[in-house]
């Protein structure tokens, strides 16, 4: 057994028993990463002096006797928008590709305050616009599963790191689905967050009202323990939720008999790959048996979700790209006669094609002629779908749907079909727009492609999901499967 | 439906160049993608609130105390061109 293959509770157990230092994790998951690393291309940045400081800090204080939490000397990956103090952030941009960020994002203090280790940033589509990671300015990554298929994005780097072992788990951030659609191209699960749970303090701007850090791991139980870590009021963020968290952990090994899940029929619609939505109500059953009330019902909203997300998301981006001028930080156009030429050719220049599609979708939606049309009736739609869900959660603990209508596509194949790349959003946008919590776990494979179920719950719901999914798992052994690299 | 010509306006707002044929090769899918919003028409909206956000608390300050911020030379170390200190931009007075 290679320690590399374990998961971040195992790995904890191991440390904290004395079996095993830091180090030695350490060294595990770089030989693992020097094995791998060419075949998938995870990562933009490893920090390898950084985290061998790191470790022997941790080991130091382990042998002095030093109780630690559950998170010391455990290596995490970070997504490459999540602002790290003296590591480069590049947003897999050529905007961003020398920027080193003076200060450290709220949740990579608390990563660091609990002694994990920082291995690397990974790769993810420019700033997190995209569905396959196909859209960094710098690399392709390669889904673990399947070499020539794509990852999943936005945080396609984040799910291939943890799925090819490369890391005991990673952070990522779920505007529209980037943490649960490539989880479940990659067979790992994936989480995002109560809107304002998670401090989006050093998170680079997508879009701010539906931006959400969040976890990749190996297993539920690691997911459990992350987000003990990651939550909790930050002042620097005027979107934080001044709240009081659970000890996650608690949610873990429950009986779920008496729970209800409502299948929203809408998810299973046409469109979704038949053997996908086979295998999710496969998983359902399995939660059945164990006692829970299943029903149909309906969200008859879900609709207008696509439109209702791309519209209020390109508008946020169109105002939070607008800081990328050329002037203060971030790439400069070497060519330019005065202040005009000087912003026109560093935005031309340093964004790519997707970022300028999504920056012209919201100048057009917020032009004053369009205004009422697009943005305007968007956001009232948006409230629409959000009190649909919370008439759903008044009967339902938690529902479930697939994590994402098919799986993991081949190269290229996205950019070739408008609508596989936003209609398929149709899963896992609702959840943003609403701000609730949902999970991607895995629950099966369809031509040997790993398959998701989400999840989800009412907003601060989060412990009814890590109670039905950590059930599920007892009880399947989908995670467990690993890929043959 | 949106033009081309309006494209090339849009990108000229956003401060993007763009040529013609790059917004021939987008004006496609501006429109699948902006054509999804007729879908509102089916819906009545007139009474409800635009939701400016989405959870109950907006706006959360904090207190107003001064506090040490960024030296100098912190805030500089990721400016494209530097001069004296400063940030170096072109002359915008004549």
């Amino acid at each position: 057994m290679n320690l590399y293959s374990l998961t971040l509770h195992e790995i904890r157990d191991k440390m904290r028993n004395g079996e095993i230092s830091s180090k030695e994790v350490l060294d595990s998951v770089y030989k693992r990463i020097e094995e791998v690393e060419d075949k998938i291309g995870a990562y933009l940045t490893l920090t390898k002096d950084y985290a061998y400081e790191v470790a022997e800090s941790i080991d130091r204080r382990r042998l002095k006797g030093e109780e630690l939490g559950d998170l010391a000397g455990i290596p995490v990956a970070v997504k490459d928008n999540i602002s790290t103090k003296g590591i480069k952030t590049t947003c897999a941009s050529k905007m961003l590709e020398n920027y080193v960020p003076p200060f450290d994002a709220h949740v990579i203090e608390k990563l660091k305050d609990a002694g994990a280790i920082i291995i690397g940033k990974t790769n993810l589509d420019e700033f997190a616009m995209g569905h396959s990671t196909e859209n960094s300015a710098f690399k392709i990554t390669k889904n673990p599963w399947d070499l020539e298929r794509v990852p999943g994005g936005s945080s396609g780097g984040s799910a291939a790191a943890v799925a090819a072992d490369e890391a005991y788990f990673s952070l990522g951030s779920d505007t529209g689905g980037s943490i649960r659609q490539p989880a479940a191209m990659c067979g790992i699960v994936g989480f995002k967050p109560t809107y304002g749970a998670v401090s989006r303090y050093g998170l680079v701007a997508f879009a701010s009202s539906f931006d959400q850090i969040g976890p990749f791991a190996k297993d539920v139980e690691d997911c459990a323990i992350i987000l003990n870590y990651l939550y909790g009021h930050d002042e620097r963020d005027s979107t934080s939720l001044p709240a009081e968290y659970e000890d996650f952990k608690a949610a873990l090994n429950k009986d779920i008999k008496g729970m209800k899940i409502g299948l929203p029929k809408e998810y299973f619609a046409e469109g979704i790959d038949p053997e996908i939505k086979d295998l999710v109500l496969n998983g359902v059953k399995v939660l059945e048996n164990l006692g829970a009330h299943v029903e149909e019902i309906s969200l008859p909203h879900t609709k207008y979700a696509v439109p209702v997300y791309y519209i209020i998301t390109s508008a946020e981006a169109f105002s939070n790209l607008a800081r990328f001028d050329g002037v203060r930080y971030g790439y400069r156009t070497k060519e330019y006669k005065d202040l005009e030429e000087l912003y026109v050719n560093s935005r031309s220049e340093g964004f790519g094609k997707e970022v300028k599609f999504r920056i012209l979708l919201g100048t057009y939606s917020l032009t004053s002629e369009n205004y009422d049309y697009y943005h305007k009736r968007a956001l009232k739609v948006r409230r629409l779908i959000r009190q649909e869900f919370d008439e759903a959660f008044n009967k339902y603990d938690v529902l479930i749907s697939p994590s994402y209508p098919i799986v993991a596509t081949k190269f290229g194949e996205q950019s070739e079909n408008v609508s596989i790349a936003y209609m398929s959003d149709i899963c896992t946008v609702p959840i943003n727009i609403a701000g609730i919590p949902a999970m991607s776990i895995p629950c099966g494979f369809s031509k040997g492609l790993p398959v998701g179920m989400q999840i989800m719950s009412k907003a601060m719901g989060e412990a009814a999901i890590i109670k039905v999914a950590h059930a599920f798992e007892r009880n399947t052994d989908y995670n467990k499967k690993k890929p043959s690299l | 439906m949106v033009e081309k010509n309006e494209l090339l306006k849009m990108a000229s707002i956003a401060k993007l160049k763009m040529t013609e044929e790059e917004a021939e090769t987008i004006v496609k899918k501006f429109n699948v993608v902006l054509g999804t919003a007729s879908l509102f028409n089916e819906l009545d909206l007139e009474d409800v609130e635009p939701s400016y956000n989405i959870n109950s608390v907006t706006n959360v300050m904090r207190e107003d105390i001064p506090k040490e911020s960024f030296e100098r030379e912190i805030m500089l170390a990721n400016a494209p061109e530097k001069l004296y200190g400063c940030i170096k931009v072109s002359k915008i007075i004549e």
